[in-house]
């Protein structure tokens, strides 16, 4: 009996442990991406599309492009999509990445697809200037695209750029009007406009603590009017600190703004959307932000003839100009490179044919691909925009654009504290300093 | 009974699968996490020894010894409001409002079953200062006090999360230790009143005495919970201003996932671990001190 139950228990045990095995195995078999064919032209059997839960207009845009012009790509090659909240996307590209299971396109972090970054060592990165070359279609990049991430990733192109935002400030033409003031030309200008305002009661400029960025960024626009376009890159190359006087002046201009009132009282806790409604409201007279803001700003229940927009102000004196448009493409969408074949050459082509034209016609907003078919109704806020972008004759990044992750969200989470004062200029350019010494 | 357990091949039969599910999900990675606490690197490029550097790193970061200093700072402010706190309703639930105090204690229980999220939303617009005044605002206003903007400062911001997480935890020690007090035998109670001993002497040498192992539990619990703070303040201001109320375990997971440095997120959750493990084994051993004593 004993000897019986010992044989049983054996059995029992390495059935357990091949069942165990197997399922393991299984788990670690690859992705739905792998092609059963084995043909090494295709490898992808779907337009897998990995982006941030919090991209529900990219997701809409691809969406639109499945359905229509890119029908034919999407009957090859069926597109799918997975979002996962920004908090855990790059925990979740990189687990993927190591199990060689990234999808056709998906949202990497800046820092894994430089030149050195983890992905484009590992050879997970498409050079997207290569294929669209090799499509014919590389010139359906706007210049001003191309030109921001030429200067970002220092001359590769990893990223494909199906956003295109320059910055500036938002304002409230009505009590611009109502107080007689003009669009400022100099940041002395801004400065004469938002203290009127706020001994009218208006508050003048608005921004939001819980977006960090959208504070910070006022720093990146001091440094690059007072020190030139180039002033970060310096501090990349390692030829400037960003706690050299001439940089921490910077931090300090915009910590005595918050000092003196000019922005929202209790900036800290605020959120975008009560940041965009007091815009929207004219409770705020002014906000620096992005122009994918215009697709809020398009939606119908916004009067935007009350809205305008100006580039950030020059600095008297200073090496940078009020013309230097900074620009970003939004966050990167990267292609694979082991699952790039003829079929998702075969969407690349659509998208760039098609994504610039779609993107204003559905959302208002610009792409970094050229409008290819004209677009009708275009709101008027949105078309001075564009021909704004049109005349640029240089961009500029934004103030983080060449920062580790650790710098950015350092960045952004101090910049509230900076502007009330909780943290000195010196103490906030040190921790970026350090932040960018540390790697 | 006995026979089939007294068998160890039919209790590793038993045991072995719960005991493999338990060693995949939490030996192993524990393994693994102090394994990397000597490397850097990441699942795509692989990882490299570095020996004691991301030690040496630990002190030398002002934000973590900050975070450490954070940490500690709330575990001992929380802690002692919980247990005090919870001990006074306790003996409140048993003696004055005895059975009465089935309402009172599910109303004061309510908070810990809602979502953190949800208080901390709730919490940041009670507190608020723009674009209206919360109510804790407008109360101060309305008392000739000047609104306050409680999450511009740490020290502001931590008396807010302090509040808000006594409010949302305290139901559950005032509970675990109303259980404890209601084991206490009603006849010695009697007894100590028919000798005389009323109110705080009652429950200086009888109460307290013979509710001191419930409530060393509830300390060490209490500490280890409040040790590994998390999504409260994450949600309510993500360790803001700047990362002036950051715990430590909050800067652990933006260290390992958001900047991808697994090896030194795992010396800060090594340090997390010590921490508990020093202040339940320093509890422990004052209790078996106190005992042996008396």
């Amino acid at each position: 009996m004993a000897n019986q139950v010992r044989s049983g228990l054996s059995r029992g045990a390495v059935l357990a442990l091949s069942a165990t095995l197997a399922l393991t195995l299984a788990g670690c078999s690859g992705d739905s991406n792998d092609n059963p064919s084995g043909d090494p032209g295709n490898r992808a059997t779907e337009f897998s599309v990995l982006i941030t839960a919090e991209n529900s207009a990219g997701a809409d845009m691809l969406q639109r492009l499945a359905e229509g012009p890119c029908a034919e790509a999407n009957a090859a090659l069926p597109y799918t999509l997975d979002q996962t909240p920004s908090a855990q996307m790059q925990q979740k590209i990189l687990l993927l990445a190591g199990q060689d299971a990234l999808p056709v396109m998906f949202a990497a972090g800046q820092q894994f697809i430089y030149k050195d970054g983890q992905l484009a060592a590992a050879g997970q990165v498409l050079d997207v200037k290569d294929a669209l070359t090799d499509l014919g279609v590389f010139d359906l990049i706007t210049p001003a695209a191309q030109s921001v991430v030429d200067q970002l990733y220092d001359g590769e192109f990893p990223t494909l750029p199906l956003q295109f935002n320059t910055e500036g400030i938002f304002y409230n033409k009505t009590l611009f009007a109502q107080h007689g003031l003009a669009v400022p030309e100099t940041v002395d200008d801004l400065l004469e406009a938002a203290r009127t305002l706020k001994a009218a009661g208006i508050t003048p400029f608005v921004a939001s603590g819980k977006t960090g960025w959208s504070i910070s960024r006022w720093v990146g626009e001091f440094i690059f009017r007072d020190l030139g376009a180039d002033a970060m890159m310096r501090v990349r190359d390692g030829q400037a600190k960003l706690t050299d006087p001439e940089y921490v002046r910077a931090a300090q201009r915009l910590q005595d703004m918050g000092l003196e009132g000019l922005f929202i009282n209790g900036i800290t806790n605020v959120d975008m959307d009560t940041a965009l409604n007091q815009l929207f409201t004219g409770q705020a007279a002014m906000m620096y932000n992005l122009t994918n803001t215009l697709q809020r700003i398009n939606d119908p229940s916004v009067n935007t003839q009350d809205l305008g927009f100006f580039p950030f102000p020059a600095i008297t004196g200073g090496k940078g100009s009020i013309d230097d448009l900074p620009a970003n493409v939004g966050s990167p969408n990267v292609l694979s490179a082991k699952l790039y074949g003829p079929n998702v050459g075969v969407w690349l082509r659509c998208m760039a044919e098609n994504y610039g034209s779609i993107s204003m016609e559905a959302q208002g907003v610009y792409s970094g691909f050229k409008i290819n078919t004209p677009v009708p109704n275009i709101a008027p806020l949105t078309a001075e925009i564009q021909e704004r972008i049109d005349a640029a004759t240089s961009t500029v990044l934004w103030f983080e654009a060449l920062f580790n992750q650790k710098a950015t969200t350092d960045a952004s989470n101090n910049a509230a504290p900076l502007l009330t004062g909780a943290m000195s200029a010196e103490e906030y350019m040190s921790v970026l300093q350090a932040d960018l010494e540390e790697g | 009974m006995r026979h089939v357990l007294g068998n160890k091949k039919v209790a590793a039969a038993f045991l072995g699968p719960a005991l493999l599910v338990y060693i995949g999900v939490m030996v192993v990675p524990v393994i693994w996490s102090f394994v990397l606490t000597v490397m850097n690197g990441s699942p795509v490029l692989g990882f490299d020894w570095v020996g004691w550097d991301n030690f040496a790193r630990f002190f030398r970061d002002p934000t973590a010894r900050h975070a450490l200093w954070f940490t500690i700072k709330y575990a001992l402010v929380m802690s002692l409001g919980q247990v005090v706190l919870g001990y006074l309703m306790a003996i409140l639930y048993v003696f004055v409002l005895k059975k009465l105090s089935t309402f009172v204690r599910t109303m004061v229980f309510f908070p810990v079953v809602l979502p953190s999220v949800a208080i901390s939303l709730l919490f940041s617009r009670l507190f608020a200062v723009a674009p209206q005044l919360g109510p804790v605002n407008s109360l101060l206003q309305a008392i000739g006090i000047e609104p306050v903007d409680w999450f511009a400062t740490g020290s502001a911001a931590f008396v807010v999360i302090v509040i808000m997480d006594l409010w949302r935890t305290v139901g559950f020690y005032a509970v675990l230790l109303f259980a404890g007090l209601v084991e206490i035998p009603d006849e010695v109670i009697d007894s100590a009143r028919v000798d005389g001993a009323g109110g705080l002497r009652l429950i200086r040498h009888i109460v307290l005495p013979m509710s001191l192992p419930v409530l060393l539990s509830t300390i060490i619990f209490s500490l280890n919970n409040c040790l590994k703070v998390f999504d409260s303040i994450l949600a309510l201001n993500n360790g803001g201003p700047g990362t002036a109320t950051t715990p430590l375990n909050l800067y652990m997971f933006q260290t390992s996932f958001l900047y991808s440095n697994y090896g030194y997120g795992s010396v800060l959750a090594l340090v997390i671990t010590v921490l508990c493990l020093t202040v339940t084994l320093l509890i422990f051993r004052s209790s078996r001190r106190d005992l042996t004593e008396s």
